[in-house]
């Protein structure tokens, strides 16, 4: 295994263990605003992890540059998402509790 | 390094399978909405770890598309009229 395999593994590893806190916080935690901060951050650091991975991996800048294209349209998408959901459950607490 | 790979894919496939439990479980329409943002992320990261292990570079492309359909989720959600009655509980 070479230098840079090693690498892209340590970093699908750790990136595999920011999905697993998203999903374990939008699980456990209390209500829409606490799901809310587990999930689109680390989810977001663990798809940067992997695509960084990913790049590595490849060896091609184009699809490196690919990868990152996806990671900032999919840190642009849970942004928008996370604080319209949260606007949403904060004007309409009857449907939130 | 393929089964690493293969591992990886199968351990957030079954992140998405647990996400469906917050789907069931509700108890609002935002929280199913979180499952379906963690739907958004997850299965990216799945397609790219696929387009990597089987060679086939178009699923990059789905992925990109996928993810420009998770921005437009969340606006759709929270553009649903208002008259539209609570599910039941």
């Amino acid at each position: 295994m070479s230098m840079s395999e090693a690498a892209a593994a340590m970093l699908l590893l750790l990136g595999c263990l920011f999905y697993l806190a998203g999903t374990v916080g939008l699980l456990r935690f209390p209500d829409v605003h606490a799901r809310l901060h587990a999930l689109t951050k680390a989810d977001n650091v663990g798809l940067m992890l992997v695509c960084a991975a990913l790049a590595l991996l490849s060896g091609s800048l184009r699809v490196a540059a690919l990868l990152g294209l996806i990671w900032l349209l999919g840190l642009l998408a849970a942004t928008v998402s996370a604080h319209l959901i949260a606007r949403h459950a904060r004007r309409h607490p009857e449907a939130h509790r | 390094m393929n089964a690493l790979l293969t591992g990886a894919a199968l351990f957030l496939l079954i992140n998405l399978v647990a996400g469906l439990v917050r789907v069931l479980k509700g108890p609002t329409r935002a929280d199913r909405m979180l499952a379906a943002l963690l739907f958004g992320s997850t299965t990216v990261a799945v397609l790219l770890i696929l387009a990597e292990l089987q060679g086939m570079a178009a699923l990059r492309d789905v992925a990109l598309l996928f993810v420009l359909l998770a921005a437009i989720l969340g606006v759709a959600f929270v553009g649903l009229p208002e008259a539209h009655p609570e599910d039941p509980e």
